[in-house]
């Protein structure tokens, strides 16, 4: 096998239409018809999805471990901000 | 001949076809130049030998002598196998790989269009269902013969060398003889010279675009239609067989 597989992609599955593409795995490929084409061999062979994104990964901008504290730590104690106070219809369902 | 006969060998030659393929590109699996691609050729040959089973079970069937597909595919010797040859050419690098499963999917492309529209059921079944897996197949190898013909100095000349010595073995595809003659009759078989020029268009475009030429006045290789082969099939068709010709009971 080669040293150079190319840069790294992130891969999209939408399982049907409508609903929201997730995010299943990365991959290696040179251009986008090759990371389509690898995505589509790897990540959907056993009808996993009928659409498919597939996105450089260094075009993702991530947070970092040391962000969690300022990030996501005070909404902890905002309990208001879920919709826990209100009386849900049964005919709505699971929100 | 008769129909039956026509059509058993008809079968037989495009269910060889398929399987020796199919077995050459498996070869491949796990040393593919890197993993997403080693998954996509052995992507390619698991389809490919699913189309084998399907024409050789049909080919089984047309015969009528209690022969199984197995029994076709492995109990047969290389002088009476109707493959073409250009399939069991060893791989050689994967620029000459890629080359002839592109040569191959775009005649199997049109190939099987026409066949789609056979008065048989069960080839017209098959050509449909092997249509979209065949687009598919085109698709990822012509993106590779335009990386090559098109990329660096010497993957240009890999691709280059492998299209020359590929050459000699493209006029088979669209050999015809008194199997197809009396299948055209029928409406059962597809007239070859039909794909013939659909698929030197196409091939002729992919080639200009990836910056490969075409080598002219070749002398083209013959013989499969009567089941004469290269040394190469014997090889590999021991390898494919010693298992069940080893233990003929054995079940898997």
């Amino acid at each position: 096998m080669s040293d150079n597989q190319g840069p790294v992609w992130e891969v999209f599955v939408q399982k049907k239409a409508g609903q929201p593409f997730v995010h299943c795995g990365s991959l290696h490929a040179f251009d986008k018809e090759m990371a389509l084409q690898n995505a589509r061999d790897l990540y959907t062979r056993r009808s996993e999805g009928m659409s498919l994104w597939v996105v450089p990964s260094n075009a993702i901008t991530a947070s970092s471990p040391e962000d969690q504290g300022p990030f996501f730590e005070s909404a902890n104690d905002k309990v208001y901000r879920h919709p826990t106070f209100y009386q849900i219809p049964d005919a709505i369902g699971h929100m | 001949m008769t129909t039956q006969e026509a059509l058993f060998k008809y079968t037989l030659r495009l269910g060889d076809t398929n399987l020796i393929l199919g077995q050459r590109l498996s070869e491949w699996t796990g040393h593919g130049p890197f993993l997403e691609e080693d998954l996509a050729l052995t992507n390619i040959a698991l389809d490919i030998i699913g189309t084998a089973n399907s024409l050789l079970e049909y080919a089984a069937s047309v015969e009528n002598k209690e022969r199984t597909a197995d029994d076709l595919a492995f109990h047969r010797n290389d002088r009476q196998y109707y493959n073409l040859q250009i399939t069991e050419l060893p791989n050689g690098d994967y620029a000459r790989t890629i080359v002839r499963q592109a040569l191959i999917d775009c005649f199997d492309l049109y190939f099987y269009q026409e066949l789609a529209k056979s008065k048989d059921e069960t080839l017209s079944g098959i050509a449909n269902k092997s249509i979209r897996e065949v687009t598919y197949h085109l698709r990822h190898t012509s993106s590779w013969i335009e990386r090559f013909g098109d990329g660096t100095e010497d993957s240009h000349n890999k691709a280059q060398t492998a299209l020359n010595e590929l050459w000699q073995y493209t006029g088979e595809l669209f050999e015809m003889n008194e199997v197809d003659e009396v299948l055209i009759k029928e409406g059962v078989a597809v007239d070859l010279n039909i794909v013939k020029q659909k698929w030197e268009k196409h091939i002729s475009e992919l080639f200009q675009k990836s910056t490969l030429v075409i080598p002219e006045n070749v002398f083209m290789q013959t013989g499969s239609r009567k089941c004469i082969h290269t040394e190469h099939l014997a090889f590999i068709l021991a390898e494919m067989q010693a298992l069940p010709r080893m233990y003929p009971d054995a079940k898997w």
